[in-house]
């Protein structure tokens, strides 16, 4: 249940945040911003770096959680240790996701 | 008409004479009465009501006793049966219906009365409530299996409770006289229960009584994210 719970929770903030990054990407492209100009802009923005980290957090469980399911229901994977190589790779996701973010802010 | 038997033995050829109004239990019957006298199957009521003559038909779960041949017969002119997916088989097309029924008991498919002790007096359940409502929607459950033979769910996991048995537990979760609402609730939740349901509405194309056991897994889900989270 509460696995079930973060999946639709994290999927709805992953619907808003994957719209709001495509856009801020066509945005970045379209105006012809330079990398410099990019961290000029994030560079110590609390509000990219919370939107990042929530978006890295949200992505790192939805796709843990989706794996497991994948995995059991197609492969037949189950058990505590899939759980926990899962659980490693959604962490991993999350942590790779917010150390760039943490890096635009700090750059 | 050829019709093609899944037996213990492999696949098994009858030709059978197509008749005007005939259901393929009808053909069933002929062919165990003309033609292979040890041939397996089950049916009781013949009229829709018992629940026992379910079968696969051309690769479709269905009750056989209200089901028209020429409703389901191939282009070819071809009637394939086999006993019903996801239930081990006992033999030719009877399956055992043992693990189905033994998942209601454990989504708490029993009515429990409050207290423990079923009053004296009839319950008046105003029958307009919504909850009557969602208890009645699901009540008229015939316990043929077709809508667990057709889930794919069942087949990917032994353990999953299926729609037959989760929309029994959501009749009696929407039942006011019931008492063991949170126990039932818990036994429903997880991998093996609704959490699990991908909603792919195939219980439900497929339910010979129009039942809606998709629905009644969501209103599941709906129920315990809303009340116990
Ligand atoms: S809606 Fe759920 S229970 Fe019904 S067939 Fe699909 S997965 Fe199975
Ligand atoms: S819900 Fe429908 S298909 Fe499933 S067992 Fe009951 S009557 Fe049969
Ligand atoms: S024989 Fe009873 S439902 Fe078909």
């Amino acid at each position: 249940m509460r696995l079930w719970a973060i999946q639709r929770v994290t999927a709805a903030v992953l619907a808003l945040a994957v719209a709001a990054h495509l856009a801020t990407i066509l945005y970045a492209v379209r105006g012809g911003l330079s990398a410099a100009e990019i961290l000029g802009r994030t560079r110590g923005a609390e509000g990219w770096l919370l939107f990042y980290a929530v978006f890295a957090l949200a992505a790192g469980l939805h796709g843990a959680v989706g794996l497991r399911n994948v995995a059991a229901e197609w492969l037949g994977w189950r058990g505590l240790r899939w759980d926990a190589t899962w659980l490693a790779i959604g962490a991993l996701t999350a942590a790779l996701g917010i150390r760039a973010a943490w890096g635009l802010y700090h750059a | 008409m050829k019709v093609r038997i899944q037996r213990d033995g492999g696949m098994a050829e009858y030709a059978v004479a197509a008749r005007a109004s005939q259901t393929v239990l009808d053909v069933v019957t002929e062919i165990q009465r003309e033609q292979a006298p040890d041939l397996a199957y089950r049916f009781a009521c013949r009229v829709g009501m018992c629940g026992s003559c379910a079968m696969e038909v051309n690769g479709v779960a269905r009750w056989t006793c209200r089901t028209h041949v020429s409703r389901v017969v191939g282009a070819d002119g071809v009637l394939e049966l086999r006993p019903l997916a996801n239930l081990p088989v006992i033999r030719d097309l009877v399956t055992d219906m043992a693990p189905f029924f033994e998942k209601w008991s454990r989504a708490g498919g029993q009515f429990v009365p409050k207290d423990g002790v079923v009053p004296a007096e009839f319950a008046v359940v105003p029958p307009a409530s919504p909850q009557r409502r969602e208890a009645d929607a699901g009540i008229e459950c015939i316990g043929c299996g077709v809508c667990y033979a057709s889930c794919d769910i069942v087949s990917w996991n032994a353990d999953y409770l299926g729609p037959a048995a989760m929309n029994r537990a959501w009749t009696l979760v929407n039942d006011e006289r019931d008492g063991a609402r949170a126990g039932r609730l818990r036994a429903v939740a997880g991998d093996a229960g609704c959490h699990s349901c991908h909603s792919t509405q195939g219980c439900t194309e497929r339910c010979p009584k129009g039942l809606d056991p998709s629905g009644a897994i969501a209103g599941l889900k709906r129920t315990i994210f809303w009340g116990l989270a």
